[in-house]
């Protein structure tokens, strides 16, 4: 018989009893949804992480000035200013890792606008910083870099201060606000950041040209950079080799000895969302799993289901042998009546997977992604199980002896 | 299905049945059973045979071994020629497919499968395509007088029609030999006698018939009975006046 032939027979055979067909493969058709509404699930979560943590700037390194040593007593990252604005060119220019790199100073101060005053955190920065920090603006513009040079008085506020200041009825645009007694003009407002991770609002800060902050602002300490410089790496892979190449450039540039302890320090985010990235890697695979023992336990209802099937039709077996039929031809009949269940079950379980996956997504607004590795890998595992769970079976039906077979009752 | 009686015979120089000292013990735990005890039997093309003998006799088993479903323990068995003792169970399955026919008392239908895709069944595994497997089930049908019954269900039909059906399974792929194992023993005496009409039929047209049974009017309808008990043959007998009546037809 060819192989179209028996498909015909086994299907034949599975039609005259559809009800329990379909409650046999139904075992199949909840493993494979389950791992294709896991799995979906899972990646679109991990998408979800990789977008926060790009939307943070997932390659983006954070460099502290070092600690201060006063008898036994350690301040905390940034209290000696060991950085140096020389150290930022070097780090823009000489490290090849590295994309960009922005200064950012911060100090807080009393905001003024006509009528009302508020006090946040205004920050001297250049335009890359807000590059690096995926932050975009939400109306007018960022500040150039001309102004930078030029030591403008412009100023870009977060949506927070806008609230603040100007209420919801007041363009910002145009208007003067004042850091102290120094008036700059409102050029930009950042987007809607929202909170951070840490729980501080993104939002309630303003930002002024790095020149204008060290003019206007804070006095400065020369030489030294009063504050962080943020960089990012050209990729997010490259975070770890932009951190070394730092570190080597600065210990250099410091003059520190092999063995000393670094007076700097360089963080960067890709850490952590590698260990998020991890989190919800484990969680995936630990939700496959579950699916995968719930597949091999639809594989036993199928096997269950076929060794009952073969004794129901030991007179058929026996007949079909008595007519011609080979022991192969019972075997592989028997064999593809079970791959034609479960994958029948595997299909119905990606289609069942996906409309439940789709319908928790509408529901909790959860990211879903689909991997068409995945579907593949359900469909061939319920292929395999069908195979493997319909051997024993189809192998007893095709070692039946005809005449005993033929007088069964 | 249109090799006429003289063609048959004339192929009837070696037998189509030849075995001899055939021998079948079956043994469950300690107990053995001579269920066969040294029956050589010659059966010539064409004829029509029957085996009779009350339960236990043995000519199940001999219809088992003779029919390729069973291997005899000891003893040599020719059909058509071929040797069949040392085959294997492919190469017997192709015999029993190419050569044989079987029709038995339950009638063996497969249930929820239609009259005609149950006669299809041995074109499927003779690996005969689709278009030809339905043609030739068709004619198979109207050969039994139930051309207009293709469509039924088993549990449609009467005993007799499902005896039918049976019989044009076992004719379908153009057998050499048909086996009968109590054709009639679950029908009423009046469709018992349009199955054994049917037998008879079978038998003019030249198909080797072997009946077998313990109802004497069954047996009265061969051309040769052959009488078994406690495994061995006691009786052979030829009824020359049926033989000469078929040669007139």
């Amino acid at each position: 018989m060819s192989f179209v032939q028996v498909l015909f027979v086994a299907v034949r055979a599975l039609l005259r009893n559809p009800l329990r067909s379909f409650l046999t493969a139904l075992g199949i058709v909840i493993g494979v949804g389950c791992v294709i509404a896991m799995t979906s699930i899972g990646s679109g979560a991990r998408a979800r992480v990789d977008e926060t943590f790009s939307a943070m700037g997932s390659n983006m390194l954070i460099i502290h000035s070092g600690t201060s040593r006063r008898g036994g007593a350690r301040g905390g990252a940034g209290t000696l200013p060991t950085l140096q604005w020389e150290d930022l060119e070097a780090i823009q220019n000489e490290v090849p890792a590295i994309a960009s790199a922005a200064p950012l100073l911060t100090s807080a101060a009393q905001l003024m606008a006509e009528g009302q005053n508020w006090a946040s955190s205004v920050r001297g920065t250049t335009p890359v910083y807000f590059e690096i920090r995926n932050w975009p603006i939400g109306r007018g513009r960022f500040f150039y870099d001309a102004e930078v040079d030029a030591g403008a008085k412009v100023i870009v506020l977060g949506q927070t201060v806008v609230d603040n200041l100007f209420g919801a009825f007041t363009d910002p645009i145009g208007q003067i606000v004042r850091v102290g007694r120094v008036p700059f003009e409102v050029v930009g407002v950042a987007a809607k950041k929202g909170q951070s991770a840490f729980g501080t609002d993104n939002d309630d800060v303003a930002f002024v040209p790095v020149t204008s902050y060290r003019s206007r602002i804070e006095g400065g300490l020369g030489q030294f950079l009063d504050g962080t410089i943020f960089a990012s790496a050209v990729s997010a892979e490259a975070t770890q080799e932009a951190q070394r190449q730092i570190e080597e450039l600065l210990r250099a540039r410091h003059r520190i000895r092999p063995g000393e302890p670094d007076d700097f320090v360089v963080r960067n985010l890709g850490d952590l969302a590698a260990a998020q990235q991890e989190g919800a890697r484990t969680m995936t695979s630990l939700l496959a799993g579950i699916a995968l023992v719930s597949l091999v336990v639809g594989g036993i209802g199928i096997m269950n289901i076929m060794l009952v099937s073969v004794t129901e039709r030991t007179r058929e077996i026996g007949l079909r042998m008595a007519v011609g039929a080979r022991p192969r031809s019972i075997l592989s009949q028997f064999l593809v009546e079970s791959m034609v269940l479960s994958l029948i079950g595997g299909l119905l379980g990606v289609a069942a997977g996906l409309g439940s996956a789709s319908w928790l997504v509408a529901r909790f607004d959860w990211p879903m992604l689909l991997e068409p590795g995945i579907v593949a890998l359900a469909l061939g595992t319920s292929a395999v199980v069908g195979i493997a769970f319909g051997l024993y079976p189809a192998w007893k039906a095709s070692r039946l002896d005809p005449i005993q077979a033929l007088r069964y009752e | 299905m249109s090799a006429a009686p003289a063609s048959s015979r004339a192929a009837a120089g070696t037998p189509l049945i030849d075995a001899r000292d055939l021998e079948k013990i079956y043994s469950s735990g300690d107990v053995q059973v001579h269920a066969l005890r040294g029956v050589s039997l010659s059966v010539a093309a064409g004829e029509m045979l029957a085996i009779k003998g009350s339960s236990g006799s043995g000519k199940s088993t001999l219809m088992n071994v003779l029919g390729c479903l069973d291997r005899p323990t000891r003893g040599r068995y020719w059909l058509a020629g071929e040797e069949i003792g040392c085959l294997g169970r492919d190469r017997l399955a192709d015999i029993r497919n190419r050569l044989l026919g079987f029709v038995f008392q339950n009638f063996q239908l497969l249930p929820r499968t239609s009259a005609r895709e149950n006669v299809e069944l041995p074109l499927l595994y003779a690996g005969v395509a689709a278009k030809a497997r339905r043609q030739r089930a068709e004619a198979a049908l109207a050969r039994v007088g139930l051309a207009d019954r293709a469509g039924h269900q088993p549990n449609q039909l009467s005993g007799g029609q499902q005896q039918r059906v049976a019989i044009a399974r076992a004719l379908v792929n153009d057998p050499k030999l048909i086996f009968a194992d109590e054709p009639t023993g679950n029908l009423d005496s009046r469709t018992s006698a349009e199955i054994l009409r049917l037998f008879e039929e079978l038998g003019a047209a030249g198909i080797t018939v072997l009946l077998v049974t313990h109802e004497r009017e069954i047996a009265a309808v061969a051309d040769r009975v052959i009488e078994m008990r406690d495994g061995e043959i006691i009786a052979d007998r030829r009824r020359a006046s049926r033989r000469s009546t078929r040669e007139d037809a």
